[in-house]
């Protein structure tokens, strides 16, 4: 695996985490915590869609 | 004597060595990993119940480091990409970038394991607990800022955050009437320990990494224009180590910081 699809991966496991945290925040009562997890998985999913897009047009990675 | 494969695709392995030597490496790495993770849930299930500490790690901290790993593995893959590219001005700027991150990583856990190694647990010969952080000492007195659990309410040492309807209050203690005096350092209790061996085993892979990483941005960024191939296939291979560095810290965040 290239350094490109293990960033996938990684990319993949972050969002994950993310929504993981707000989930744990939103349970223990911490709500700004929670839409702060729920914010960042949105935005590592935008990041994960750019990067796969760009990918596309980018053969030499 | 040339080494072989530095560049080219080894026909049998489909693959240049130094990629397959990462990946074997990072494989071993999994085991051990594997291993702590393995010991962290035996020992968390065989704890009694109410004798688990939350509550003792900082989540604002935690997640700061997240935050700065997460970067990080942006960054590393722009330097490989500038590489690529053959933009070498780019390549020292996210390559440098990491190396920053690697350290704010360092920064913010050496700052967590001083907040632990000045908090402290002592014990009263009238049977009470303070608990708190060390503020000064002497032959005859020890100062904390913390509060103060009574002896039948043990278990609140293990929830930081049930503690805090005890107000905090600056502890002015004789040395006289301690019996017992114990940081929060990784002999404390189990806790402690796989805390301070998980995330002191991971920041040695982090300072590992900068050395690396060092090592490729300064000194090693010679072979740019000997030998242009190999060295961004080095960039790739560091890459593939930081990854995986990352992806450690994103299971140990959620396991020892939010549970």
């Amino acid at each position: 695996m290239s350094l490109k699809g293990f960033h996938l991966v990684f990319v993949t496991l972050l969002t994950a985490l993310a929504f993981l945290c707000a989930t744990w925040a939103f349970t223990a009562g911490h709500a700004i915590f929670g839409v702060a997890g729920v914010a960042s998985g949105v935005l590592v999913i935008v990041y994960g869609v750019y990067f796969l897009k760009k990918l596309k047009n980018v053969d030499f990675l | 004597m040339e080494i072989p494969y530095t560049t080219q695709v080894r026909p049998d392995t489909g693959l240049y060595n130094a990629k397959l030597g990462i990946w074997l490496f990072l494989a071993s790495e999994v085991m051990l990993f594997g291993g702590l993770f393995s010991a962290y849930v035996l020992l968390r299930v065989g704890s009694p119940e109410g004798f688990w500490p939350h509550g003792w790690l900082s989540v604002t901290l935690g997640t700061v480091n997240t935050l700065i790993l997460a970067l990080s593995a942006i960054t590393t893959l722009l330097a490989w990409v500038a590489c690529k590219v053959n933009d070498f001005r780019q390549f020292k700027l996210f390559h440098g970038l990491t190396l920053v991150l690697a350290l704010s990583f360092l920064c913010v856990k050496s700052y967590e394991y001083h907040d632990k190694w000045i908090h402290y647990e002592i014990h009263l010969k009238d049977g009470r607990i303070a608990d708190g952080h060390l503020e000064e000492q002497d032959e005859k007195t020890v100062t904390i800022s913390g509060r103060i659990i009574p002896g039948d309410q043990e278990q609140l040492l293990y929830d930081l955050r049930a503690q805090k309807t005890i107000p905090r209050d600056e502890i002015k203690l004789e040395r006289s009437n301690i019996l017992k005096m114990e940081n929060y350092g990784p002999r404390h209790n189990t806790f402690t320990a796989i805390y301070f061996t998980m995330t002191g085993l991971h920041a040695l892979h982090i300072l590992g990494g900068c050395v690396v990483i060092g090592f490729l941005w300064g000194p090693g960024s010679r072979m740019w224009k000997t030998d242009h191939a190999r060295f961004t296939n080095r960039i790739e291979i560091s890459g593939l180590f930081w990854h995986f560095v990352d992806l450690v810290w994103i299971f140990l965040f959620p396991v020892l910081y939010l549970t």
